[in-house]
Parts: C-alpha cells; sequence; structure tokens
C-alpha cells in the first residue's frame, strides 16, 4: 500500500502586535490540488502542532480565494504571494509561512494595510462627480486609453509591491507603487484628469514619487502584472512638469 | 430639526451605493464591513451589468429587459420593483461611466455590450471580465472621498451581531463587535440598511466569498425580520471545483462564443482537441436551438447534471463538461475575458486558450433572502432596510446573469433615500431611547461570547460546517427529494445540538476568528434549516427549484412567495402572493421559442 503523503508547514505565530512571535510546525494530509488556505483551513479543524502539542487556529486574511480581493497577501517560502494561488505541489517543504513585514502584525499572520487606504485618501484617486443624478453619459474614450487605463484600475491593494521594496522602511514613508499607479490611473480619465494638479501636488509631498530609487522589484511580484514602473515613470513625468510649469499656468 | 443618523452594515456594491446616496442627502453615515470594503464579495463578479441601451440596433428596450427578467424568474418575482430597476439599468451604466469605471469600448468610443444568459440582445456592458472589481472600486473611490470630507465613517474589521430593539419592535441600532479588540458595542441609529449579500457558505463550498455566510441575515431572521423565498438558490453551470472554493467561470465565457461540450462516447479519453467535431456532444446547442449555450443559468445546471449523471457522459468519467473557448482569436479573449482565463491558468497550470476548460456547476447566488416592501427596500421591523444579494426581490426563482450587479446597485439607490426620508420623518429619533435598551442587548451579546468560550466540548466548528455543506450541496441544491429534504433537516438539527459541545481551542480576546466563526456557524445552521424547510414545503419546480416528484410549475398553488418568520424560537413558514399586475404568467420553455 501507498504510503500517505503529507505536507510539512511551519508557520511563523505573534499572538499579538507587541508579543514575540514563534514558529510552529504542523504534518497535514496531502491532497491535490491544496493550496496554503487549505492548509490553514486543516490546522483550524485538527489545531495540533506536529509534536503533538495543543495549540489555537491561526489568525489569517482572507476572503476572495481567487486573487481578486487582494487579502491573502503574506510570505511563503521567502517570497510574498497571495496565499489562495499558492499551491503546495509547487512549494518546497517545510513550507514557511510569515506576515508580510512592512506591515503593524494584527495576529499571526494578520496584518494591518490601513496605511494604504489613506494613501489612496491622501491622493485623492477618485474622479469627483457632481452627483448621482442623472447627467448623461460619460464622456467617450478611445479604445486604445481604456486598454491602457483598465490594467492599473485592476490594482488588489494587496501590499506585495510594498513589501518588496526596499524604500519602504522605518527611515521612509514612501506611498508605494500601487498608490503612484492610481495617480495615473486617475490621471488618463478625461474628467479626472481636469484635477490632475491636486493629484500631482499631492503625489510631490513628502513619501511620494520622488522616493522611488528604481529598484523594480514591484513590478516583478505584482500578482495582476500592473505596469507599476511605467506608471512611476509616468506620474514622475508629469510631477517635473507640474514643478516646473505648474506656476506658470496654474 | 435633530439630524438623523444612519448605518449601513456591509461594503459591496449595495452597502456602498446605499452609504453615497445617504451622504449625498447630508445625513451623517457610519459604515460597517467585516473585511475593508475594498475586499467585499462584489470584486468577484466578473462578467458584466446589464442595461438596454440598445447600442447595437437590435430593437432592445427596457421593456424586453424586463420580460427577459420576469421570464428567467419563473414568474415568481413581483413584478413593479424589477420593472423599476429596469427602467434605471441605463441611467445607472452612464453614472458608474462617469464614475470612470473602465469598461470596454466601441471604435467610436461608446460602451460595448456583449450577450449574456436568457436574452437574444447584446445588453452586458462589460470591464474585461472583472466588472464586478470595477464597479466596487468605482463605488469605493466615491465613498473614499466622502470618508475624506468627513461625510461618512467607515467601521472595517467590524462584523454585525444584531439589531437594538426597543420595546415597541422598533429597530434603534446595532450591536456589533471590533474583530481585533473583540469588543462588543452598540450604535444608535435612526435607520439600519443591510447590505450583507449572499449565504455561500451554508453550502460549505461555492463560489462566494469567505464573509458571505448569511450570518446576519439569519440574525436579523431570529430578532423578527422575516426571509422570503429562502429555498431558491442560483447553481452557476459553470465553476472549476476546487476543495476551498468553487472558482466562477462567468458566463461571458459563452456570451463571447464559449461552446460547452462532451465526448458523444462514454469513456472517450483522447485529448479533447483530438475529438472531432462530429464526435462531440454540443448538448446546449442541440437542446435548446434558439438560445444555445446562453439558457438561463438553471436550465444550463440541470442540462448538465443530466448528461453527467443520467447519461454518463461526464469526461473521463467524471463529474465535468468542457467549457471550449479555442476556436475564439487570442486577442479577443484577452481583451473580454482575460481575468476569468488567468484563474484558470493560474489555479490549474493549464491555458484555456489553448485547450478546453473542465468546469462543473457550483453553489452560487442566493435569490431569496430578507423580506423587503415593493418601494422602499424597507423590512417588516421598523427601522431595517436590506438592499443588495442579501434581499429577495428582484430574481425571482432564478437570476438572470448580469442582472445582480444592476439590483445591488439599484437596491441600495432606493435604500439610501427611503430610509433618509423615515429618519427624517421621526418624531423622537434613536437619541431618545434610554440607555439601559442598548446595555442589555449589548449583555447579550457579551454573554453568547462568554458561553462560547468558557465551552469545553469535543467538536470542531469546522467539522460541523464541513458536514452542514456537505448535506445543504448534495441534497437542497439542484435536484431536490422530499425524502432527502427531511433528512436533511433532521442533520441540521443534530448539528445543532452538537453545536452546543463545541471547542473553539482559542480562548483569547485578541483578533479570535475562531470565536467570530462558531457565532456565524450557529446562524448558517439557522438559515440552512429555513432554505431547506421552505424547499421541502414547495412541492413544485420553479426556476432553480426542482423536485423530479412534482417536475412541472404549479401556479394555482404554488405562485406565492415564501415568507419566513421566527416565532417562540421556531422557523414558521408563511406565504403571500406575487404581484403579477404587469407580465401574466406563460410556461417558461426555452427549448422553443417563446
Amino acid at each position: 500500500m501507498a504510503e500517505k503523503k503529507s505536507v510539512i508547514v511551519r508557520v511563523r505565530r505573534q499572538a499579538g502586535p507587541n508579543e514575540r512571535p514563534h514558529w510552529e510546525e504542523f504534518e497535514l494530509a496531502s491532497r491535490p490540488h491544496m493550496n496554503v488556505i487549505i492548509c490553514l483551513r486543516d490546522i483550524a479543524e485538527r489545531p495540533i502542532t506536529r509534536d503533538g502539542k495543543a495549540t489555537s487556529p491561526i489568525t489569517y486574511d482572507s476572503n476572495c480565494l481567487e486573487e481578486v480581493c487582494g487579502s491573502c497577501a503574506m510570505v511563503i517560502n521567502g517570497k510574498a504571494r497571495m496565499a489562495c494561488s499558492a499551491l503546495v505541489d509547487s512549494l518546497t517543504q517545510p513550507i514557511r509561512i510569515e506576515p508580510m513585514t512592512k506591515f503593524p502584525v494584527v495576529r499571526d499572520l494578520s496584518v494591518d494595510r490601513g496605511v494604504m487606504f489613506e494613501n489612496l485618501k491622501r491622493m485623492r484617486a477618485w474622479v469627483p462627480i457632481d452627483g448621482t443624478h442623472n447627467l448623461g453619459e460619460g464622456p467617450r474614450m478611445s479604445p486604445d486609453t481604456q486598454a491602457k487605463a483598465y490594467p492599473l484600475s485592476r490594482c488588489i491593494t494587496c501590499g506585495m509591491c510594498l513589501e518588496v521594496c526596499p524604500q519602504v522602511n522605518d527611515n521612509n514613508q514612501f506611498i508605494g507603487a500601487a498608490i503612484i499607479s492610481q495617480v495615473r490611473l486617475f490621471n488618463l480619465h478625461p474628467t479626472g484628469a481636469m484635477h490632475a494638479r491636486e493629484r500631482l501636488e499631492a503625489v510631490m509631498g513628502p513619501g511620494g514619487v520622488a522616493d522611488c530609487a528604481n529598484a523594480q522589484n514591484c513590478v516583478q511580484i505584482c500578482p495582476k502584472q500592473i505596469p507599476l514602473t511605467e506608471s512611476i515613470a509616468e506620474v514622475n513625468r508629469q510631477s517635473i512638469k507640474q514643478a516646473l510649469l505648474g506656476w506658470l499656468f496654474g | 430639526m435633530r439630524e438623523p443618523k444612519i448605518i449601513v452594515v456591509g461594503g459591496g456594491l449595495a452597502g456602498l451605493m446605499a452609504v453615497i446616496r445617504v451622504a449625498e442627502a447630508g445625513v451623517p453615515v457610519d459604515l460597517f464591513s467585516i473585511v475593508p470594503v475594498k475586499r467585499s464579495h462584489s470584486v468577484c463578479a466578473q462578467g458584466g451589468i446589464n442595461a438596454a441601451k440598445n447600442t447595437k440596433g437590435e430593437g432592445d428596450s427596457t421593456a424586453q429587459h424586463f420580460d427577459d427578467s420576469i421570464y428567467g424568474g419563473d414568474f415568481l418575482a413581483n413584478q413593479p420593483p424589477v420593472k423599476a430597476m429596469c427602467e434605471a439599468a441605463p441611467g445607472i451604466i452612464d453614472l458608474l461611466d462617469r464614475m470612470g469605471v473602465m469598461f470596454n469600448r466601441t471604435p467610436e468610443g461608446l460602451l460595448d455590450y456583449r450577450r449574456f444568459g436568457g436574452t437574444l440582445y447584446h445588453r452586458t456592458a462589460f470591464a474585461g471580465a472583472t466588472t464586478g472589481q470595477q464597479l466596487l472600486y468605482a463605488l469605493d473611490e466615491q465613498v473614499r472621498r466622502f470618508e475624506a470630507e468627513g461625510k461618512v465613517r467607515k467601521y472595517e474589521g467590524w462584523t454585525f451581531l444584531s439589531a437594538v430593539l426597543d420595546g415597541t419592535g422598533v429597530s434603534q441600532g446595532i450591536c456589533a463587535m471590533d474583530l481585533k479588540t473583540m469588543e462588543v458595542r452598540t450604535f444608535p441609529a435612526d435607520a439600519a440598511i443591510f447590505c450583507t449579500g449572499g449565504v455561500g457558505a451554508i453550502f460549505g463550498r461555492s463560489t462566494n466569498s469567505v464573509v458571505c455566510t448569511g450570518s446576519a441575515q439569519s440574525a436579523l431572521l431570529q430578532q423578527g425580520v422575516d426571509y422570503a423565498n429562502g429555498e431558491f438558490i442560483q447553481v452557476h453551470p459553470t465553476a472549476i471545483p476546487g476543495e476551498d472554493k468553487l472558482r466562477l467561470m462567468s458566463e461571458s465565457a459563452r456570451g463571447e462564443g464559449g461552446r460547452v461540450w462532451v465526448p458523444q462516447r462514454p469513456g472517450d479519453n483522447r485529448p479533447p482537441l483530438q475529438i472531432p467535431v462530429d464526435e462531440r456532444f454540443y448538448f446546449l446547442e442541440e437542446w435548446y436551438p434558439k438560445y444555445g449555450n446562453l439558457v438561463p443559468r438553471d436550465i444550463a445546471t440541470r442540462a448538465i447534471h443530466k448528461v453527467v449523471f443520467e447519461m454518463k457522459l461526464g469526461v473521463g468519467g467524471d463529474a465535468a463538461v468542457y467549457l471550449d473557448l479555442t476556436h475564439i482569436p487570442r486577442e479577443v479573449l484577452d481583451r473580454k475575458l482575460e481575468g476569468i482565463l488567468e484563474i484558470y491558468e493560474k489555479f490549474l497550470g493549464v491555458d484555456p486558450r489553448v485547450e478546453p476548460m473542465m468546469v462543473f456547476p457550483g453553489m452560487h447566488y442566493t435569490m431569496g433572502g430578507i423580506w423587503v416592501d415593493n418601494e422602499h427596500q424597507a423590512t417588516n421591523v421598523p427601522g431595517i432596510y436590506a438592499a443588495g444579494e442579501c434581499e429577495y426581490q428582484y430574481h425571482g426563482a432564478n437570476r438572470l446573469g448580469a442582472n445582480s450587479l444592476v439590483s445591488c446597485i439599484w437596491g441600495g439607490m432606493v435604500a439610501g433615500p427611503a430610509s433618509v426620508k423615515y429618519a427624517q420623518g421621526l418624531s423622537k429619533g434613536c437619541e431618545s431611547v434610554d440607555v439601559s435598551v442598548f446595555d442589555r442587548e449589548r449583555r447579550r451579546q457579551e454573554q453568547i461570547n462568554q458561553a462560547l468560550l468558557r465551552q469545553d466540548g469535543a467538536e470542531n466548528p469546522i467539522t460541523i460546517w464541513k458536514e452542514m455543506g456537505s448535506w445543504m450541496t448534495e441534497h437542497v441544491t439542484v435536484v431536490r427529494h422530499n425524502q432527502d429534504l427531511e433528512r436533511t433537516d433532521a442533520k441540521l438539527q443534530e448539528l445543532l445540538e452538537r453545536y452546543k459541545k463545541i471547542n473553539l481551542s482559542d480562548r483569547t480576546q485578541w483578533s479570535n476568528q475562531t470565536l467570530n466563526f462558531a457565532r456565524e456557524l450557529y446562524n448558517m445552521l439557522i438559515l440552512a434549516r429555513v432554505i431547506t424547510l421552505g424547499a421541502l414545503a414547495r412541492n413544485e419546480s420553479r426556476g432553480a427549484h426542482y423536485k423530479p416528484e412534482f417536475p412541472e410549475r404549479d401556479d394555482p398553488n404554488w405562485l406565492k412567495t415564501t415568507r419566513a418568520s421566527w416565532k417562540n424560537g421556531q422557523i414558521r413558514l408563511g406565504y403571500e402572493a406575487v404581484d403579477t399586475s404587469l407580465v401574466p404568467p406563460r410556461p417558461r420553455r426555452y427549448d422553443v421559442a417563446s
């Protein structure tokens, strides 16, 4: 009879933001098409470590499980990735699972990415409309513009581009590639473009586009293949133009 | 004049639209959501949003959209609200367009529209195959703008536990729990709008997100808010089976020309593209020549069940059929369907541009839900409103594809102003309610938490949840037999008994997800019974509800809405007439011209 295969998982645990982290190891029954989320659910159903100690289920963020909500980003075998699409068959064991390091840990693998939403606010990442009452159709847009903008609007705010960016650290408030790319998105929209100046002024502020040091890790890691470095270059160009000419025409 | 106060629970499309409308009216609004609202389940909607804009010269109209929706729903929906929704839909598309949704465009720079199930018109606007994501983001951005202006306060990472009802049964606010600190707190409000989505988790595995448990709906039911047509559950014909989730393969794949087939010969194990076309069985096209692959979902799902389980023609003898896009040019696929192709590729490691996908039906949408009136999205409890998938109003016995996004947004558009009007009409608001009313509800909820944390049994909540899910999926989805439904209800009652012995394995008071899940599980078990009992009672077949023992629609006896209520701790089923004042019911036959 074939030996039952198992999956060995090591999880970095932390009871709270100020608690000392520690590792726990688990042995799970291997099944076809397992992903890291299934591993975490197995542990919740039988919260016992590999050496037989009772423990608690692991706290983690997840929701859609198809890589579109952006919740379940974590560091798996040393690399930032979405847990739902991290297939066990493609991972070296023991699988090491850790929380992302650039955001405050809430508990275990759950982190607080609130800073990204705050920065979207600072960058005024929206199209200002006059109201929801009937004002007719929106502006016409060429298929080319749509094809350029749509990939940018698929950003899931997972935070992985911040996780891999050397400029995001304790000494720097860099807002990161995802947020800068949103500035580009809204400056591309015909109505959004009417308010490009406000966004450019914000993105030229502290932690803004000038803090990018061109490591280009963001574009490599992005699970949605968003052309983030292109966005940074474009927003940089717009900012320089704004800085040079803004006082003339502003 | 006093300043009213509104709460919205749930930050998907319906909730965000409700928030926008309340904030626009100048009324302060608090928004509660389990997840950051940008991660709500609306993000998973793929194919598009319906509106009869008639941009292809086909003679489409809102009247035709209305008729398709009523007919598609097998005449169970109250007609006036559906008519209002279909008439509002073109304006909703305009609004979303103004908000900056990156819809696909025609060469002239107009919005493009594609075909979807249950209609013969190009009526579905789309943004690639991630339309729900794009719509959710647009509304999220508008809400963020109001938040920056101080008009909206978000409570993300909070879960709703219960309504606060005063001695006369009027809602005066909500009781919620901070999922980080586990603090239980009450929030006074004149009106609360619930936009808490579908109930996928009750079926264990579904196309829904983790948060779609129906827990809020169930909690409200147990406080006296009626729940309608619970037995109507949509099983989507094309999903990728997975142990953690059934990943949706949008109907838009067929809207863009995708074809469903199986090998004609049972056990034909050749690779799909080596099977000649004349040895393939395109069963939907053969059985439904007019609609072909775009029959409504209940029809397509039952056809797949028949092919797999009765005719034994599933691919490789398994529960699977092919969804084939390989004849469509790569450029078209990438421009119109990339989002879903990427999902298939990432999770199965196979490129659907070169190899047909293997799919099978999966639980997808909750047609039933919180009972609301025909005009205001108001429930039977004063001060409580509902919009979006969590309510029952717009889809009857079967929802047409791409009608969900429009119903969510429309529901939010109606509920927002209706709640404001109600709040402004109150002579005394929530601030006049004695503090003891709030304290009592908070203590009641805290006691539930403490009891769960103290409990020391041998049952695991995940195990009970999985058992519930497999029973519900096996017996209360595509094909329903009364004997199995009775057994399922008995099983659910057994699980409720075992629930009393669950052990949380986590007794901490910080970010304790097990405690929250255990609370949701109880509510899921109650709502599972509502669904099962509704199905057991309804001895006919209508839309997604199919009983081989009663294979025909039975209008004389069953053209009525199921209305479940909670009386003395028990589920009670009642019935009320359906408003069919606009389109007289006619037989629903997609195999012949209608």
